[in-house]
């Protein structure tokens, strides 16, 4: 039985009818060949978000992200004149990385007037360009000014740090993200400014892992001991059924119910979230600041009253989440290799004015990380079956749209990729 | 000495081991423990919970003194530990296998 109006297609998934209601292949996510052709074909060319305006807030701040999926790093730094600008983390001498610490792979954040090599000392000013060459009388004809830093573009969409590695994109961020991220727009992500953030090396293919967190239709299954006794298989029964889906180009949405913030029946959750009002749906009580009594129009878009979580897929590989009781979470998933990717769940509260407020916040905090062992541990299980291809075709619930549409978009930007070098317009594909 | 809780907490002062800054030492400290030290823990600490915050909320969260500070710690640690104690039964997370999932970021108090 349904729970909740579908559309007059009698499904979601009928709704977009270019999706189809066949069985899945999922050979994108076990193919080595596929993979490289994502690499170029999707995170080569569309928007990345790589961190928050909160993390660079002063000049000089700077934080460098790898990109092993697109085969760079990048520094994104505040500039002198308070923009936020990207560069390839590449000395132009010759070719060191310019920016690390101690570990040449891994990822770090400081502040500095200049970058310098670690190497021959060059050094660039935080607007990309050379400053200083050590002997540069050495050198034959060197004009500094043809030896800056090789940017990246970046974009700011509401406080997100977005790179497009594509030198020859011509798509703002904001209109990539399209009327999805529109309708989001206003919401106080600059208030939300404390900050858990978790990482994990997860065994599956980066698409695998998003498909966990795009459908809810496995947490009454697969999360049934997080609840207490007889809750937990009152959940099974009722199973799960979201308010609404939304997709727009590449892009998609979903929003759910969420009974559990506070839960009508206290008895159902565990006794410390009882004391003190918080749990997987964050913390009970909604903070005091402006902008969520009236929230965007993307948000709850059914303006349903049991309304409890949106989840956005921005394609590729970055989640958010925006949960009723006034935080939000993301996601992302970069990739590895074709069956290995790094998980990073950053979750964001408003400053806490206390302990009771910081103990609820750490309680939300602490029960994501256990939801997302467990999810992450399930796809390493999946990964390797699925690997085994003994079987090839699988079939999806219309719960399960957002991983139909997903692994669609992927292999239409790889074959999109594969047949021409024609930039498309992506949201006139859908 | 500077590693005690607040007097009024001095109860609590056996199982002030679980005054731990990070996330990475509370989870590696429920790792290492058994069940019974834990179910020991939370049998303790759980009923002051209450009490506790509103001994902590009466103070500055960003300048708490040294021995308030540490009680924060402590339930920071009583969260970790609810998991095994309250659901679980068991340490680790189940299905987790060898999974692991680092804190990069927290908040420094």
């Amino acid at each position: 039985m349904a729970h909740f109006a579908k559309p007059v297609e009698g499904s979601w998934t009928e709704h977009y009818p270019e999706l189809g209601t066949s069985t899945v292949n999922y050979e994108d996510s076990i193919s080595p060949e596929f993979y490289e052709l994502e690499r170029k074909a999707i995170f080569g060319r569309t928007w990345l978000n790589v961190g928050r305006v909160e993390e660079v807030p002063r000049t000089g701040n700077y934080f460098t992200k790898e990109l092993q999926c697109a085969g760079t790093s990048v520094i994104i730094v505040r500039d002198r004149d308070g923009e936020v600008r990207g560069f390839h983390n590449i000395c132009r001498h010759r070719g060191n990385k310019l920016v690390w610490n101690d570990y040449p792979h891994e990822e770090t954040r400081g502040t500095c007037r200049q970058f310098t090599c670690k190497y021959h000392g060059w050094r660039y000013d935080l607007d990309g360009a050379l400053a200083f060459v050590q002997q540069e009388s050495e050198f034959f004809d060197l004009d500094k000014s043809d030896f800056g830093l090789v940017p990246v573009q970046t974009e700011v969409w509401e406080g997100f740090v977005f790179v497009n590695l594509d030198p020859d994109n011509t798509m703002s961020v904001r209109d990539y993200l399209g009327v999805l991220g529109a309708g989001v727009e206003g919401y106080p992500f600059g208030e939300m400014t404390q900050v858990y953030k978790y990482r994990a090396n997860v065994g599956s293919n980066w698409k695998l892992f998003i498909d966990a967190f795009a459908e809810f239709y496995h947490a009454p299954v697969l999360h049934a001991r997080q609840a207490i006794g007889e809750e937990s298989l009152k959940l099974q029964g009722y199973g799960y059924e979201a308010l609404s889906y939304g997709i727009e180009g590449p892009h998609g949405m979903v929003s759910s119910w969420g009974g559990m913030s506070p839960p009508k029946d206290p008895s159902m959750v565990k006794p410390i979230e009882r004391v003190l009002r918080s749990g997987l749906f964050g913390p009970w009580d909604r903070p005091d600041i402006d902008g969520l009594d009236n929230l965007p129009e993307g948000v709850n878009p059914a303006r349903h009253p049991a309304w409890g979580i949106d989840s956005f897929v921005f394609f590729p590989n970055f989640m958010l989440l925006i949960w009723a009781p006034g935080w939000y979470l993301t996601y992302h998933y970069w990739p590895t290799s074709y069956n290995t990717h790094i998980f990073e769940g950053t979750l964001y509260f408003v400053p806490p004015k206390n302990a009771t407020e910081r103990l609820r916040q750490e309680l939300a905090a602490v029960t994501f990380k256990e939801f997302a062992l467990q999810d992450g541990n399930t796809l390493e299980a999946t990964q390797s079956m699925i690997e085994s291809r003994v079987v090839t075709q699988f079939p999806l619930n219309d719960q399960e749209i957002l991983l139909r549409h997903l692994h669609q978009t992927a292999r239409a930007y790889v074959a999109d990729h594969s047949q021409t070098t024609i930039p498309v317009d992506l949201r006139a594909r859908q | 000495m500077t590693t005690s809780l607040p007097p009024d907490f001095a109860d609590l002062e056996p199982y002030s081991q679980w005054c731990l800054a990070t996330e990475a030492d509370r989870y590696a400290k429920r790792l290492a423990s058994t069940m019974e030290e834990m179910q020991a823990f939370y049998d303790a600490a759980f009923p002051r919970l209450e009490e506790v915050l509103r001994y902590l909320d009466r103070l500055e969260l960003d300048a708490l003194p040294e021995d308030a500070g540490r009680l924060l710690m402590l339930c920071y640690s009583l969260i970790n530990v609810s998991f095994p104690v309250e659901v679980w039964r068991q340490a680790r997370v189940p299905d987790s296998g060898a999974a692991s999932m680092d804190a990069v970021i927290e908040p420094a108090v």
